[in-house]
């Protein structure tokens, strides 16, 4: 009785229309008629073969290659700093929850926030290219074909490097503080302390951390879909756009829901991934 | 370095926050200088122009989303770690395995079950989902800790005739605070910052909530860079006060989801 309501919802609105989505992916279909007419696989076999499906995927696939970098690389290299001797107490928390602030800001605030800053003409970006004398290197971020997928993904590192990097102190600040100490008296420099006890010590929370961010790179929407729309010419797909793209704008229900099964596809095995690492140790 | 980072941290915030407060043509001669005199008539405006209603709406949803989740799931978990159930691993699994399942997936065939059951484009069509998909890392955080909660207490009041029910909202809850706090705060920024759900079950501009004005406002005003920054701001500034005052909490609750056990 007290299990029930939970179970309820979440079969009902969480695994009830992942499954339905499987099957309307083999049918044909409008939002407004009832008329579905059965297709088989032929949707995958689109997909497959439109080139817009390889930009989406390949720019999911450079979205988790920097967010790699960015939030688990420089985020790790953070987190040993602010906690090594170099960085008071009182600084170190300062510095830690002003780094995480950007990540509790909606994405769609913070879309808009750097569309603006992006912007060619008043944008804090180009504006200060110019103060510095690199006046040369100012462009059109977020129309121009050639920067528009960085632009998106340097926003992304802008806000969540720094949760990425929380996750990590609170892991480093569970290391016994006996491994320092012993390491110490045999003389170890900062950096072999943080290459011989912090990072294996904090290996598993390197793999979770890495698998959150992958994911997250697959479920890419919000960002894209407010800053760019997938555009210029559709360079700046990712698949979460691709879908809503399919069923909503061009009112291919079945085909967008086939997309979405190569999204579950994609999620599902990485977040399998993350429950192994959980149970491994 | 570290001042460096903080600069790009803090520097495009300030950036927003300044030029919220400036006119248009301040803004279009420097973006860069300090406002003349603060402005706030561009909050008035935005406030004016919908985000009294987006801000409405998107507290209701989150305040409705959050309690059921919170409640649902606190009942769900105690259960789960405490009473003698039938299928109680399959129900835990089938439960946290709602983690491995991204909305994105469900996006479609949920706005076609709104559309059948009628709640497409109400307040129900963005709170049910919230609610299913905010189920599983709220059990997922708090079964953990009930599971290694001491029994001695409920012991006790079990002998002096308490009921279960009785002794899960009088006992169990009022201890478990901490949990339910982060439990809540993590519901809460899901839910408030929630857009692919809120852009596609909702058509209805008095529906609306923060994340989704704000995307239908940029396409409306692309002149107001003002009023649209004051916009962001208002957007932005629940969740950090929030975070002002009980950062432990947030940071507790954002952690854990990671952080096994």
């Amino acid at each position: 009785m007290y299990v029930i309501p939970a179970v309820f919802f979440v079969l009902m609105f969480v695994y009830f229309p992942i499954g339905m989505n499987f099957y309307n992916s083999l049918f044909k279909m409008n939002s407004y008629s009832d008329v579905k007419t059965f297709v088989g696989l032929k949707h995958y076999v689109n997909i497959f073969q439109d080139p817009i499906f390889y930009t989406a995927i390949k720019n999911n696939v450079l979205y988790a290659v920097f967010s790699l970098i960015f939030q688990v690389g420089f985020g790790m290299i953070l987190a040993i700093l602010l906690e090594g001797r170099y960085v008071g107490k009182k600084i170190g928390s300062f510095f830690r929850n002003v780094l995480f602030v950007p990540s509790i800001i909606s994405i769609p605030a913070v879309a808009l926030l750097w569309y603006f800053i992006y912007n060619p003409q008043m944008g804090l970006l180009n504006g200060l290219l110019e103060n510095i004398g690199l006046g040369a290197m100012k462009t059109a971020w977020l129309a121009n074909p050639n920067t528009a997928i960085y632009s998106v993904i340097m926003m992304s590192q802008w806000q969540y490097t720094g949760y990425i990097m929380i996750l990590l102190v609170v892991s480093i600040q569970k290391i016994p503080r006996e491994l320092y100490e012993s390491a110490e008296i045999d003389g170890a420099s900062e950096f072999q302390k943080a290459i011989h006890i912090t990072i294996p010590s904090i290996k598993s929370m390197l793999v979770v951390t890495s698998i959150i961010t992958i994911i997250g790179a697959f479920k890419l929407f919000s960002e894209v879909y407010i800053m760019t729309g997938g555009g210029p010419y559709n360079t700046t797909q990712v698949l979460g756009t691709y879908m809503y793209r399919a069923a909503f704008k061009f009112d291919e229900m079945g085909y967008g829901s086939a997309v979405a099964v190569v999204i579950f596809i994609i999620t599902f095995a990485i977040s399998i991934l993350q429950l192994r690492s959980f149970t491994d140790d | 370095m570290f001042w460096l980072l903080m600069l790009v941290i803090i520097y495009p915030l300030f950036w927003m926050v300044m030029n919220s407060l400036k006119t248009s043509t301040e803004l279009f001669v420097n973006s860069f200088a300090l406002p003349e005199t603060p402005l706030f008539s561009n909050y008035v405006d935005a406030w004016n122009m919908g985000f009294a209603n987006f801000f409405f709406n998107s507290a209701l949803v989150t305040v409705v989303s959050v309690f059921a989740i919170v409640m649902l799931s606190a009942f769900c978990s105690y259960a789960l770690a405490r009473l003698e159930i039938r299928f109680k691993k399959i129900f835990l699994y089938l439960i946290i395995g709602g983690l491995l399942l991204s909305p994105q997936s469900a996006l479609i065939a949920l706005y076609r079950l709104f559309d059948m059951l009628n709640i497409y484009n109400t307040y129900f069509a963005m709170i049910i989902p919230y609610i299913a998909f905010g189920i599983p890392f709220a059990v997922f955080l708090m079964y953990g800790y009930f599971k290694e909660f001491p029994e001695d207490l409920e012991d006790a009041a079990r002998i002096d005739g308490c009921s279960t029910f009785k002794i899960f909202m009088k006992i169990v809850l009022p201890i478990s605070k901490p949990i339910v706090a982060a439990t809540a705060i993590v519901s809460s920024i899901s839910t408030w910052n929630e857009f692919i759900f809120a852009l596609v079950f909702i058509e209805d501009e008095n529906l609306i909530t923060i994340p989704v004005g704000l995307s239908r406002f940029k396409d409306a005003l692309t002149t107001n860079w003002t009023g649209m920054m004051a916009g962001i701001v208002i957007a932005s500034l629940p969740m950090i006060i929030a975070f002002l005052f009980m950062s432990k909490s947030f940071i507790r609750g954002l952690t854990a989801g990671s952080v096994k056990g």
